[in-house]
């Protein structure tokens, strides 16, 4: 099913439409700093963004740091909404289930080709911003000398750069897991697709706000966007894990709480569609 | 091969279905009948295990449902509502994920199968389009297609020929009776009268949830007893008949005579010319609206 799940989510236009959209704005960003030369002052605007000028390697992580607090929780939102309310608005849902598909391996099915679609992605963002960086804003001197230097001070080995770069990019997906695991539950709550999207974008909006606010220190620690960005963290030296480790936690029980929601409640549903 | 008993399903504060004993045994084309609203659809799903009933059992070849449905499903081929399949993908392509779905049947033969398939609702010329650009009748071919894929002993189809022009309906009865001469047992569930009694071998009724009749269809079609005759000398044969006589509608009598035989040789010695004489049948029709309050099929 896993499989089956997958192929479907390739061939899906819609996918790669999505993954496009969301090339477009750190592509914008690279096109703009390349010809105005005007990079935020360090420690403003997105992550590593200041540091782009000086050397075009280093945009994967600064298209990264781009996309993920807004456009990518919104992609990848749509997309897990969509996954079990889609296929009940279009039929197709009865027709999977008498295969038949057991409930519960459809769901783990369905989160399975999520994480592969926000996988996906997030490594085509962080190529794509590669070759933009390296197209528009040039190899910075650093890169030439092998190492650049990291947000400690100290200079990090192109190996270096490209193993932490790897863990970026699987820390930022798996950062997307909550939203994801909410999205599914959502969608197996509601007939509609763009309700389940919509509800989870709320909760995020809501943690995102929290976040800002004083008085919700308390919760802090347990707002799913409360760790988002901490994978600049894996460019100190030596790298900081206390956040990305809870990160890590954190995502995982919300998949975990969500996930559990989502089987309890679609396992015994009269589906209707 | 489907059997119920007590079958109940209630939705909020309405009984959708009440007490359904169904009764379906190998080799039936059974036709189940019943207006819109009646229960069928619910009934349907209940027995494939989408809507689990509110109390009572069902058994599936055999097997209790809903739990078993790793184990029966894949023998049943269904067709629930309308069909429906990945509007961005061909329908050949539909075929393979649906083929692939359930893990039931190995990879090796899919090709195969989906050629079949295609071929038997005749759908090759269409396979590689997208089903984006499917009429209706070739979405509910491919919707057919994807019931056959694994060769089903049991077919469950829910309202077959809705969206079919009369060259297709004529197609699927043919194909369903192939199929079911080969073995298949037909589940079918259906407004139209007409269709049924043209293809099924035995009927249940649905009417607001309860099941008011179940038998088989050459048994609800038995002879009345009274024959029906067409003369042009009516008032003679009226006269010759004597009392016998039910009804009289122009040059159409009815008659209380088992034996049109005896009958016709009776009026013909009498000097009574005969136009037309036959045992008279009730129609399914008039069965079903005898048994339920309404008639079937007045909406679609």
């Amino acid at each position: 099913m896993i499989r089956t799940e997958l192929v479907k989510m390739l061939r899906r236009p819609r996918t790669w439409v999505t993954i496009a959209l969301l090339n477009a704005l750190p592509t914008l960003v690279a096109v703009l700093l390349a010809v105005t030369d005007l990079a935020p002052a360090p420690g403003e605007g997105p992550a590593f963004l200041s540091a782009v000028l000086t050397d075009g390697t280093l945009f994967p992580l600064a298209a990264l740091a781009i996309v993920l607090p807004l456009l990518m929780p919104v992609a990848v939102a749509l997309y897990a909404g969509e996954a079990v309310a889609g296929e009940a608005a279009a039929g197709t849902l009865r027709y999977v289930l008498v295969r038949p598909v057991g409930r519960t391996r459809l769901l783990v099915a369905k989160l399975v080709s999520i994480l592969a679609f926000v996988l996906l992605a997030v490594v085509v963002v962080a190529v794509v911003a590669y070759g933009v960086g390296v197209l528009l804003l040039g190899q910075g001197s650093a890169a030439t000398a092998g190492s650049v230097t990291g947000f400690s001070g100290t200079s990090l080995s192109s190996a270096e750069m490209v193993q932490r770069t790897v863990m970026a990019v699987i820390y930022v997906a798996l950062s997307m897991l909550g939203v994801a695991a909410l999205a599914l539950f959502l969608s197996t709550a509601s007939d509609s697709a763009l309700g389940a999207a919509l509800g989870a974008l709320a909760f995020l909006v809501a943690s995102t706000l929290l976040l800002t606010l004083d008085a919700a220190q308390a919760l802090r620690p347990y707002l799913p966007t409360r760790y988002w960005l901490s994978f600049v963290d894996l460019f100190r030296d030596p790298i900081l894990w206390r956040d990305i480790v809870r990160g890590v936690v954190l995502q995982g029980v919300y998949v975990a709480v969500f996930l559990g929601a989502a089987w309890a409640n679609f396992g015994t549903k009269d589906v209707t569609s | 091969m489907i059997r119920t008993s007590g079958l109940t399903k209630r939705f909020g504060p309405v009984l959708a279905v009440d007490g359904l004993d169904l009764d379906v045994r190998e080799g039936d084309v059974y036709g189940f009948l019943g207006a819109n609203g009646s229960g069928k659809t619910t009934t349907v799903r209940m027995i494939l295990g989408l809507v689990l009933a509110t109390s009572g059992e069902v058994e599936l070849l055999g097997q209790p449902m809903p739990r078993r449905a790793r184990r029966v499903l894949p023998s049943v081929g269904t067709l629930v509502e309308g069909p429906a399949a990945y509007p961005h993908l061909s329908g050949r392509a539909n075929l393979r994920l649906y083929d692939a779905m359930g893990g039931a049947a190995g990879r090796r033969d899919r090709r195969r199968r989906v050629d079949q398939a295609l071929e038997v609702v005749g759908l090759q010329a269409a396979a590689d389009r997208r089903v984006r650009g499917y009429s209706l009748g070739m979405r509910q071919r491919l919707g057919l297609a994807s019931a056959l894929l694994q060769r089903p002993r049991l077919l469950v189809l829910d309202e077959p020929t809705n969206g079919l022009d009369p060259q297709g309906i004529r197609e699927m009865r043919e194909l369903l009776l192939r199929l079911n001469a080969e073995g298949v047992t037909i589940f079918l569930s259906s407004h139209l009268l007409a269709e049924v009694e043209q293809l099924c071998t035995r009927v249940g009724v649905l009417d607001r949830g309860r099941l008011v009749v179940q038998a088989a269809l050459a048994d609800l079609q038995a002879p009345t007893g009274r024959t029906v005759l067409v003369t042009p000398d009516p008032a003679a044969a009226v006269g010759v008949l004597d009392g016998r006589v039910e009804r009289r509608d122009g040059e159409r009598l009815l008659v209380r005579a088992a034996d049109p035989a005896a009958l016709n040789a009776e009026l013909v010695h009498a000097g009574v010319r005969v136009r037309e004489l036959a045992p008279e049948r009730r129609g399914l029709e008039d069965v079903v609206l005898e048994s339920t309050s309404g008639l079937p099929g007045e909406s679609s």
